[in-house]
């Protein structure tokens, strides 16, 4: 848990990432244009994988970069040019004063929370040898030490989870289609 | 660097909640629901560094629900702009009495 041995190195990119992920992200809610908006997110999930990779978690950075600023983020920049909602100054979209107090006094109850929860003592029985993670992806890869309790411990999650996409795809198709109906007015 | 990931985290998802609260374009809300996701999934990955390997597959299946969310959810808005022409969730109002 004390990160007095890591290298300033380690330290310093880690802080720079995540200030750099907390200040797109702040760029992200105050953009008018969501185009603008969502390249901010994007800069936000770069950072996060950098971070992963930090965190001892290299296949999750290289597929947090692949399916969520390669592909999601694509399928909403298609949407909003898609959907051609005119120019930012046309879109005024804030609430008003009243909301965005509400929103604030909301952000910080939600923030003084999570900081007790993170001030919690966690339980020491389960906590691993120090730098346990990293030597067993140093000996097996990146990948074996993830598929393994996919495969055997998690299966019938990931099974369901094959249903859950195939139910999404009909569903977005179904959503999607235009209705003939209309089409024949 | 556990507390420092914490640390980030919060301020990541609490960022996502006052988007979600301020913000009325429908797009823009689900990006900011996709922020609350990314900062989960940093919550998980540090607890994985220590606690074992699970958190990194939770990560694994919290990224399949979103897309999921986000396929659908865009789908949605893609009637509801045809519908209405609109995606200003002000200007969507048919159940509000």
């Amino acid at each position: 848990m004390t990160h007095n041995d890591l290298p300033l190195f380690y330290v310093f990119h880690f802080y720079f990432f995540g200030i750099v992920a907390v200040a797109s992200a702040i760029a992200f809610v105050t953009r008018k244009s969501p185009v603008a908006a969502a390249l901010w997110l994007v800069n936000t999930m770069f950072c996060l994988a950098a971070m992963y990779v930090l965190l001892d978690a290299e296949f999750i950075g290289a597929i947090q970069v692949l399916v969520y600023a390669g592909a999601i983020m694509v399928v909403f920049l298609f949407v909003i040019m898609l959907l051609n909602l005119g120019h930012a100054s046309d879109l005024a979209d804030a609430r008003g004063m009243w909301w965005k107090l509400a929103a604030g006094l909301v952000g910080l109850a939600l923030l003084a929370q999570v900081f007790a929860v993170t001030r919690a003592r966690l339980p020491e029985a389960l906590v691993l040898p120090e730098k346990a993670l990293a030597q067993e992806f140093a000996r097996t890869g990146a990948i074996a030490p993830l598929a393994g309790p996919l495969f055997n411990e998690y299966l019938l999650a990931f099974e369901v989870t094959s249903v859950l996409l195939l139910t999404a795809v009909v569903g977005a198709v179904v959503l999607g289609k235009r209705k003939e109906r209309v089409r024949a007015q | 660097m556990l507390s420092e990931s914490l640390f980030f985290s919060a301020i990541l998802f609490t960022i996502g909640v006052i988007g979600v609260l301020t913000r009325r374009n429908a797009i823009i809300l689900f990006m900011c629901v996709e922020l609350m996701l990314n900062a989960v999934n940093l919550t998980f990955v540090a607890f994985a560094q220590v606690y074992g390997v699970a958190g990194q597959v939770f990560v694994f299946f919290v990224m399949t629900v979103a897309a999921a969310e986000a396929a659908v959810g865009l789908a949605i808005i893609i009637a509801l702009f045809r519908h209405r022409q609109t995606v200003n969730l002000s200007n969507i109002n048919l159940l509000k009495g």
